[in-house]
């Protein structure tokens, strides 16, 4: 290799943060090299100016700091599952119509397939891998959907019980009409609605009683 | 279009901290350069690859655009305050009552999580001939493929068409219209405020663009004044699924009423025409007149007056008048006799 030749003009070049930067981010397309294959195009890189961001990011991911190397145009959805490896949260449709890849950014659900990683920079994201405790015991949300057999194919699952935890926290003793209408946002396509609310409701009970 | 399952192509990203760091980023980059608001309007052009920017400017971390604040007796509304910010600040339940409804009934709670006001009445038109990607009027085209006999034009426009056909879809903006409320507007030359009614565009004047935003402005902020504070107001929003979608029309409503007749009011609708629609034709034969199911279908008949149906809207004439009628009798009154 050049570099190897020539060990004066590489130090002279490289700095020790780029290389730590450039041996991370090849992990992290290695890895990545099949999903993100269509985005080899690079923007010009703008050093410095006000508002531009760096690759390397340090999140705050169900209460751990993880340091992962972000496209700029990458969504939570695919950090989470491709980057992080918490393939909890499921894509459905990647179009904000289905709810399956819901997260709570600062207790509040979002979809994550339509938010910037970059845009959590400094905020708490909770994903369905963060609600047990560390000793393994059910958050009573996900008590209450065992405990009555919520859902039939289960995909959907995480989104909606991240959907009702944080609906639950604005809310938490809501009526079946209520707790609905804070759910709305989620769809199965299994048509399990009836089953899914009474588990829901059933674990807000369990969070209420904890 | 088919669902494409990857990431977005690349873009440089820029999330400024204030106004004028974003305002300098739109001078330097001009027609590169894409605004994010909420990002769920922006995210489906970028996935689609319908629209390539060089250069997204996400305003997510300019704090000083996100927030309610008490302002001459009304409100000053931040433009990246979130839709369910807006639904749950207690001057705008107490006040404007009317906002807050139809905040609430647009797209889903995570979407109203994420997606701000300044979005949502800055957001382009879901005709799907445009959003896939033809290349028809509003894309710099020269063809409206939603007006052709064999479109398929069932969410399109009955009023005020020119070329294009396409509606708004925004549920707030009939609702600041209704209420007086103002837009502001900061680009290079400095702020600019304009009436909500004026800042929204129909084909006729650009057919390429939705409000009088320039590319290198930004909407800062939404004034709502005091004038209609605690009126009596109405608002409905029919659609097809009670979640998600857009609305087919809408109808918001402030009004006076004193010893049973109207004193003053402002109606608009929207999803009938590229812009909503202030019905100012509607407001001035109302007035003096009373607030019932009678007065409701004369105001009914005027403001469908020129609609024309495409092969797959005519539904939308009566529905507008049926919602005119009853914004202003009541809902109970006003159940129509055919």
């Amino acid at each position: 290799m050049a570099d190897m030749k020539n060990p004066e003009e590489t130090t002279k070049t490289l700095s020790r943060r780029d290389l730590i930067k450039g041996v991370i981010a090849a992990g992290a397309v290695s890895s990545a090299g099949y999903l993100f294959r269509s985005s080899g195009v690079r923007a010009a890189q703008t050093q410095s100016a006000a508002g531009s961001v760096e690759r390397l990011v340090t999140l705050n991911i169900n209460g751990q700091q993880r340091p992962v190397d972000v496209m700029k145009q990458e969504t939570l959805a695919m950090t989470l599952r491709y980057k992080l490896g918490l393939t909890g949260t499921k894509l459905g449709c990647d179009r904000s119509e289905c709810g399956a890849c819901t997260v709570l950014i600062d207790d509040v659900p979002h979809y994550s397939c339509s938010v910037l990683t970059h845009s959590v920079r400094g905020k708490k994201v909770v994903s369905i891998e963060g609600l047990a405790s560390a000793d393994g015991k059910l958050h009573p949300v996900q008590q209450g959907v065992v405990d009555e057999q919520g859902f039939q194919c289960a995909f959907c699952m995480s989104g909606f019980i991240m959907s009702a935890v944080g609906f639950l926290k604005v809310n938490p003793k809501p009526t079946r009409t209520e707790l609905a209408h804070g759910i709305s946002g989620n769809l199965c396509r299994c048509q399990d609605y009836d089953k899914i609310l009474t588990a829901l409701l059933k674990g807000a009970e369990n969070m209420r009683r904890a | 279009m088919a669902v494409i399952r990857d990431v977005m192509p690349a873009f440089e990203l820029f999330q400024p901290a204030t106004t004028d760091d974003a305002l300098a980023l739109l001078a330097k980059y001009g027609s590169d350069a894409w605004v994010l608001a909420g990002g769920l309007d922006s995210f489906d052009w970028l996935k689609d690859r319908i629209k390539r920017p060089k250069v997204v400017v996400d305003m997510s971390q300019a704090s000083g655009l996100r927030g309610i604040k008490e302002m001459n007796g009304g409100l000053e509304i931040g433009a990246m305050t979130t839709l369910t910010e807006v639904v749950r600040h207690p001057l705008v339940k107490e006040h404007f009552s009317l906002l807050a409804e139809g905040a609430e009934l647009a797209a889903s709670p995570q979407i109203r999580n994420q997606g701000t006001i300044g979005g949502n009445v800055s957001q382009d038109t879901r005709c799907w001939y445009y959003r896939s990607g033809w290349k028809c009027y509003r894309a710099g085209g020269n063809i409206c493929f939603a007006d052709t006999p064999t479109a398929i034009n069932r969410e399109h426009a009955i009023l005020d068409a020119d070329r294009c056909v396409a509606v708004n879809p925004s549920d707030s903006a009939p609702a600041l219209i209704a209420l007086d409320a103002q837009m502001v507007i900061r680009g290079p030359g400095g702020e600019r405020v304009v009436n909500a009614q004026d800042y929204f565009v129909g084909p006729d004047i650009n057919i390429m663009r939705m409000t009088v935003l320039k590319p290198n402005e930004l909407l800062t902020a939404i004034r709502i004044p005091g004038t209609w504070g605690g009126a009596k107001f109405y608002f409905e929003k029919i659609r097809d699924r009670q979640v998600w979608d857009f609305p087919l029309v809408n109808i918001a409503a402030a009004m006076k009423v004193s010893g049973g007749k109207i004193e003053q009011i402002r109606m608009a609708v929207n999803g009938v025409a590229a812009r909503p629609l202030r019905l100012t034709a509607v407001e001035s034969a109302v007035i003096g007149k009373p607030a019932d199911a009678a007065t409701g279908e004369m105001a009914g008949k005027i403001a469908i007056q020129g609609a024309v149906a495409l092969r797959f809207n005519a539904y939308k004439i009566p529905l507008m008048r049926n919602l005119v009628k009853r914004a202003i009798g009541g809902v109970q009154e006003a159940a129509w006799k055919s």
